[in-house]
């Protein structure tokens, strides 16, 4: 899918021996780097998303894949290289693109119920000082339909369980309607009904010829959810379907020797390969 | 127009107005501090624009509005990257970082405030802190018809002239003109607060909520908590002159906080803050301004910033105790009905699994606690049970009905428990005895459960009477 091949790691200056980026591409990254105080988080990343599949970002924490995306949103400034869009800088597609940040970066005490949360997925749409109408708390109501939700509209989001909180994150970014999604850890410590009804999304949305990126934490249950991989440990160490890229070398470069999964996943992996997981 | 009124009218009036006025502002905009937890920077501000202030007064030479204006915010400004300064080089906490940032800028005010007063300029910590209420007048031409063209109210004093009072036949001054400059400036700040409020409705709440989001989107978070720290400095400026700092911390947290214990709902929350604010502008007016007469002590007043803040204050107890969702009051009271509505539940199922084993008298196993006397009279009350002719209690039939609808739902969770969870029989009761109470209906257990007659202890378990 992707035309970087897996294991490159290019040179700093080598510049020019790159490929030219597709402007098909919902998203490709150049040469980023990023830095917190002259410390690299993010050195020469080089990526390009394919269309409508479903992209695990994985590697230990520290990693830089929180970075990463808020880095591509333009939430951080990077030291050097370039995001672009479908082949245009990200503030000229901000609708298209849709963002499910991590459950913890919010405060869920905030007097606002499920349904305000959904709707703020439509702000952009609606646009500076315009108030929230009928038609977009409808599309909002939707979308915390298509998560399971519409239920808990009216309900304050701190008298929803962790799960049900995702869900309606989720929702948030449905009603945006976005061609391409990014989602920060979004089974992070859902109940096992939410991250089925999370999947399913998911599988709607590559349906739908979108590309939604994740931050996934559990490495063993990729091979099952997605489609390809970007193996992140501070640099790329592999980009690519994920049968091809997730090999034990690979996951032990990302991880290093911290990885004690390693075993459970090479078994997921050949489990996949048998073609017994759907 | 009588002596009494034309006194309220020129003296009571304006400075309630104003201290209503700036109740309002900081209020409106401490929503957004409280919500985003940064109550202190409201503290911060309001202290570290002393230094602003005095240098304005200074370079000015007099309380005239813009120098000084200027000067607060240019030291707000100063005050919020020396903050953000100190976070970030020296990682100092948040928190920490606000209360080194404000204190040394207000000793530096303090220390100019000192400076100046010692060059003989009128100007005090005292005045900063307390405001000076009793120079925010007011005087009205006597003649109505005369006043409300527009140049009477908006200019200063227009005219003093003596004429001799017909009462006394002493001479007295009439000074007559437009309402104090402290009130054209605290209502100017009003108006700039509630519509950047209103404007930025929805924008405020998506920056308060998920800054990272609003910035993605493109509402930028951070120009959005620039304008409102700007507002809060202007408000800080506005009031200080009239109220002082003092009003202004507390009013740009308490009622915010108030309300938040009152209501879940965003728009809820702003309207309920201001209607703690207008309560304790007003009551906190009367009770400084008029009360202490009517308690003996005539003409004397107490500060009426102080005033206010208390009122603030006992406002807020208030909120925390009875406040309809999350007060401690309701809360206890929800909680005693809770335990009730357990201990009917318990003496009911007592009383149905003494029927089944032929022993009344299994009730006295319950607790012998007010709660379960009183349960009994509850049910006894409804109906729902009855004196035994031998002594004890007993069920009559809606008691029955409902008794086995516990046992019943007791026994498909102690089911559940054994099978599903894989516990052993006899370590099932306590949980169940627990969940029994949770669940409206066993219904949601049953497509779990293959059909059954006994529990896990070989007891039969009641049948569904609506089924």
């Amino acid at each position: 899918m992707t035309t970087l091949p897996t294991h490159r790691r290019p040179s700093e200056r080598d510049l020019s021996a790159r490929p030219e980026h597709s402007p098909d591409s919902p998203l490709s990254v150049h040469a980023l780097t990023v830095a917190y105080r002259r410390k690299p988080v993010l050195w020469d990343i080089e990526y390009e998303a394919p269309i409508g599949r479903l992209v695990a970002i994985v590697g230990p924490n520290g990693a830089g894949k929180t970075t990463l995306i808020r880095t591509c949103l333009g939430l951080i400034r990077p030291a050097a290289g370039r995001v672009e869009f479908w082949g245009q800088p990200y503030r000229r597609v901000r609708t298209r693109v849709g963002y499910v940040p991590q459950r913890e970066s919010v405060d869920w005490d905030f007097p606002v119920s499920a349904l305000d949360v959904a709707a703020m997925g439509r702000y952009a749409k609606i646009g500076w000082c315009r108030p929230v109408t009928r038609s977009h708390k409808a599309a909002a109501m939707h979308a915390l339909g298509r998560v399971g939700m519409d239920r808990f509209a009216t309900r304050q989001i701190s008298q929803l369980s962790g799960g049900q909180q995702q869900r309606v994150f989720l929702a948030r970014a449905l009603a945006q309607e976005a061609d391409m999604y990014f989602m920060d850890e979004p089974l992070a410590g859902v109940d096992a009904a939410t991250e089925r009804a999370i999947i399913e999304i998911l599988r709607e949305l590559r349906g739908e010829g979108k590309t939604v990126i994740v931050v996934h934490h559990d490495i063993q249950t990729v091979p099952e959810y997605f489609d390809d991989a970007l193996l992140l440990n501070m640099r790329v160490v592999a980009a690519g379907p994920v049968s091809e890229v997730f090999t034990k070398q690979n996951l032990q470069a990302t991880y290093g020797g911290r990885l004690t999964l390693l075993a459970d996943a090479a078994e997921a992996l050949a489990r996949a390969g048998r073609g017994e997981i759907p | 127009m009588s002596d009494a009124t034309y006194a309220f009218v020129s003296l009571d009036l304006p400075a309630a107005l104003a201290g209503v006025l700036a109740a309002l502002t900081c209020a409106l905009l401490g929503n957004f501090l409280v919500l985003r937890r940064q109550a202190l920077m409201g503290d911060a501000i309001s202290h570290a624009v002393l230094p602003g202030i005095v240098v304005g007064f200074l370079i000015a030479g007099s309380r005239a509005t813009w120098p000084i204006f200027l000067g607060a915010a240019g030291s707000a400004l100063v005050a919020v990257m020396l903050i953000e300064a100190l976070r970030r080089v020296a990682r100092v906490e948040a928190g920490a970082a606000m209360g080194v940032g404000f204190s040394i800028l207000f000793a530096l005010g303090v220390l100019l405030i000192e400076q100046a007063s010692a060059r003989g300029v009128d100007l005090d910590a005292g005045c900063v802190l307390y405001g000076q209420l009793e120079y925010v007048n007011w005087y009205p031409v006597h003649d109505w018809g005369r006043f409300w063209t527009l140049e009477h109210i908006t200019t200063g004093y227009q005219t003093a002239t003596t004429t001799i009072s017909p009462d006394t036949g002493l001479p007295i001054l009439i000074k007559e003109g437009g309402l104090p400059r402290q009130l054209w400036m605290l209502a100017a700040v009003a108006i700039a607060a509630f519509t950047f409020v209103g404007v930025f409705y929805k924008e405020l709440r998506l920056t308060t909520f998920d800054p990272a989001l609003a910035t993605a989107l493109g509402f930028r978070a951070g120009l959005m908590h620039a304008m409102l720290m700007v507002l809060v400095a202007s408000a800080t400026v506005a009031a200080f002159e009239a109220v002082g700092s003092i009003l202004v911390i507390a009013m740009l947290i308490v009622p915010a906080a108030a309300a938040r214990v009152c209501t879940d709902r965003y728009a809820v929350q702003l309207l309920a803050s201001l209607a703690f604010a207008l309560a304790a502008g007003v009551l906190g007016y009367i009770a400084g301004a008029f009360a202490p007469a009517w308690v003996g002590f005539e003409g004397r007043a107490l500060n009426v910033a102080g005033t206010m803040t208390l009122v603030a204050a006992v406002l807020l107890t208030g909120a925390i105790f009875l406040a309809p969702a999350h007060g401690v009051l309701w809360r206890g009271v929800r909680r005693r009905r809770l335990a009730l509505s357990v201990a009917v539940e318990d003496v009911l199922a007592a009383l149905y699994r003494g029927d089944e084993s032929g022993d009344p008298s299994r009730v006295a196993d319950l607790p012998a606690s007010a709660l379960t006397l009183k349960a009994l009279s509850v049910l006894n009350a409804r109906g729902e049970i009855g004196r035994a002719p031998g002594g004890g209690w007993r069920l009559h039939e809606p008691g029955r009905r409902r008794a086995a609808s516990i046992v019943r739902r007791h026994r498909l969770w102690e089911s559940w428990l054994v099978d599903e969870m894989g516990l052993r029989p006899d370590h099932v009761h306590e949980t169940a005895e627990r969940l029994e109470h949770l669940t409206s209906d066993a219904g949601a257990l049953e497509p779990d459960l293959p059909p059954r007659a006994l529990d896990p202890h070989q007891r039969p378990i009641p049948p569904d009477d609506d089924a």
